[in-house]
């Protein structure tokens, strides 16, 4: 059958003027390939840059060793790596669940004609644009101050997870709403309820969409800086982050603490870390994208 | 194909992964290695990030004998570092200017006791590019009519009729830090005054390449950014009225580099001292400036203000009655 309207709409586009649509269409694909091309240009262009220039550091003692001011030449990000990958897991653990159901909510439960449902869509499309460091300072106030929680990594988590959590509603919604209407209609029909509807049909088939916005979302919180020199994010830490309440430091923290500092090894070092930073990310985005290909798979 | 590419993410996953656990297992050893009757327990800093590589150097060279204790050093900046240190957050405050009266007001509330330890000296660096040989010493009201909120002067031949017509271009420290505070008060008169159209940066690594870049540019930060960068900068002598001077660990030492030789400064609460292992950090802290100092690229305190940390330590002993 597909066959037969492939094969129709072939007929169809024969009889309009044949040269004009070849060099439209063309066009129109070498263009389409600049676009992508400009993009990974600049990604190839980053990523050259900082490992020539990390390369004399790119070394053992960059994962194994704590950051030191006395030697440049053999100081490392240790600390940073472990507090990053605690902080991360915390925003994971945190914001997926909640941004979910949120989007679920918004989707198959909330009546749009009300006006609070309304005015909860405009403040989560508005909270994906306020700027990192308002999130910081509410951290510093809220999470820190009035709750207690320190500066700690539980705190750090909690406000990075809040910072990315529209992100994730955005996407997730985004993802359900693209699940075809009649797999509700023929799950309904065969008399499943709402909740086994939205749990065994709907879900599974927006999963991919779902991980994603996530992948999106733990990328940004994970290169963040800014709200976290508010939340104590430390320069110089010597112990490896063990917990929820333990004192931390993170990735980009300690890029741009080496940056600004004087000496030429530590602007070395300030790109290898970058590097570091990119593995990282890519490691935790693989696990997303393992886990979006086995859904895909099996569908 | 698809089969290909994903490998070779997992790939790259999978050796991060085995790197992070590779840092973790390496712990257990170190930690085990604290020994008995060895101090333990945690000191936290926090504040200005040009004081920063200071207490991080006595950090480590502390940790380095008493591996037990946690040392950690935060960069809130001065500002933001007095705010938490007056909250009860932080043990000892790193400060690259003194602390101000409203925030002496706020530790006084709430009743955080403190000393002012002045544990090296600084020399804020007027720099210029390489290519200037006409500005070899500016006066201080010179510098002033350059930098004074509203200043007009946008040309070199504006600051002395004999310079040539060069127009100046302006690279300075960002509103948050000290060294802007410092610079501002010694300079303009007054903390936070300075004309706006320059171009400001937190990375004093910027402020070099931006008068590297440019043949009439200008700009200022801490020696240690101008020690790094002396084949590509040249630093302007200064004229305080008493004739020009370069700025060195000499003439800092000996006070004739004035008013930009400043000095920094930890404030260590007398709580902190009560503690064991915070008296032992900040005892070690005063014995080894010397040492800090140069490990840091700072320059280290003369023998006068050396007699007055000392006498700042008794001062907060008593206090603290430790």
């Amino acid at each position: 059958m597909s066959a037969t309207a492939t094969r129709a709409r072939g007929a169809t586009a024969r009889t309009l003027p044949a040269k004009r649509v070849r060099w439209a269409d063309e066009l129109f694909a070498w263009a389409l390939r600049l676009c992508v091309g400009v993009a990974m240009l600049f990604l190839a262009a980053l990523l050259v840059y900082v490992v020539v220039r990390g390369w004399p550091r790119l070394d053992g003692d960059l994962v194994t060793a704590y950051t030191s001011v006395i030697r440049p030449e053999t100081a490392g990000a240790r600390a940073a790596i472990i507090g990053t990958v605690w902080v991360i897991g915390f925003v994971a653990l945190f914001c997926l669940p909640t941004g979910v159901l949120a989007a679920i909510y918004l989707e198959e439960y909330a009546d749009r004609e009300r006006w609070w449902n309304r005015l909860l869509e405009l403040n989560i499309a508005n909270l994906a644009a306020v700027p990192s460091i308002v999130f910081g300072i509410l951290g510093l106030g809220f999470v820190a101050r009035m709750l207690g929680l320190g500066f700690t990594v539980i705190t750090a988590s909690i406000v990075l997870s809040l910072l990315v959590l529209p992100i994730v509603i955005i996407a997730a919604r985004e993802a359900i709403r693209a699940v075809p209407g009649s797999i509700r209609e023929a799950s309904y029909g065969l008399g499943a309820t709402k909740w086994q509807t939205i749990w065994r049909q709907v879900l599974p088939a927006a999963v991919p969409g779902i991980a994603t916005g996530s992948i999106l979302a733990l990328s940004r919180a994970a290169g963040e800086a800014a709200p976290l020199l508010l939340l104590g994010g430390l320069s110089f830490i010597s112990f490896d982050p063990d917990g929820l309440f333990s004192r931390y430091t993170v990735l980009p923290i300690q890029i741009f603490g080496w940056i600004s500092q004087s000496r030429e090894e530590f602007q070395t070092l300030a790109s290898a870390g970058i590097v570091v930073m990119l593995i990282v990310i890519l490691a935790m985005n693989s696990t997303a994208i393992f886990i979006r290909n086995r859904y895909q798979n099996r569908r | 194909m698809a089969i290909g590419k994903r490998g070779l993410v997992w790939v790259a996953g999978a050796s991060a992964l085995a790197a992070v656990l590779a840092g973790c297992g390496g712990n257990a050893e170190q930690a085990a290695g604290g020994g008995e009757g060895a101090l333990s327990g945690t000191v936290t800093l926090d504040g200005s990030s040009t004081v920063a590589p200071l207490s991080t150097a006595a950090a480590e060279l502390f940790q380095a004998e008493n591996p037990g204790v946690q040392v950690t050093v935060g960069t809130s900046g001065t500002g933001g570092g007095f705010e938490r240190f007056c909250a009860g957050e932080t043990d000892i405050s790193n400060a690259s200017r003194p602390i101000g009266e409203d925030e002496v007001a706020v530790c006084e509330d709430a009743g955080v006791v403190y000393q002012e330890f002045q544990v090296a000296n600084d020399a804020l660096t007027v720099v210029v590019n390489t290519e200037n040989d006409w500005a070899s010493c500016l006066t201080v009201e010179q510098l002033n009519a350059i930098w004074e909120p509203d200043s007009e002067v946008t040309n070199w031949n504006q600051v002395d009729p004999s310079f040539p017509d060069e127009p100046l271009e302006l690279f300075g420290a960002g509103t948050d830090s000290g060294t802007f505070d410092y610079f501002t008060e010694v300079i303009n008169g007054e903390e936070g005054a300075t004309r706006t159209d320059y171009s400001p940066s937190e990375d004093d690594n910027v402020t070099v390449q931006g008068v590297t870049g440019s043949p009439g540019g200008m700009g200022y930060f801490g020696f240690s950014y101008f020690e790094e960068n002396a084949d590509q900068l040249r630093a302007v002598e200064i004229d305080n009225g008493e004739g020009c001077v370069a700025p060195s660990v000499e003439t800092v030492q000996v006070g004739s580099y004035t008013p930009l030789g400043r000095p920094l400064f930890i404030y260590p609460t007398a709580e902190v001292l009560a503690r064991p292992e915070g008296l032992a950090f900040v005892e070690f802290y005063v014995a080894n400036h010397a040492e800090i100092a140069e490990a840091a690229l700072f320059i280290p305190l003369n023998a006068e203000q050396e007699a007055d940390l000392q006498a700042d330590l008794d001062a907060l002993r008593e206090q603290a009655g430790a």
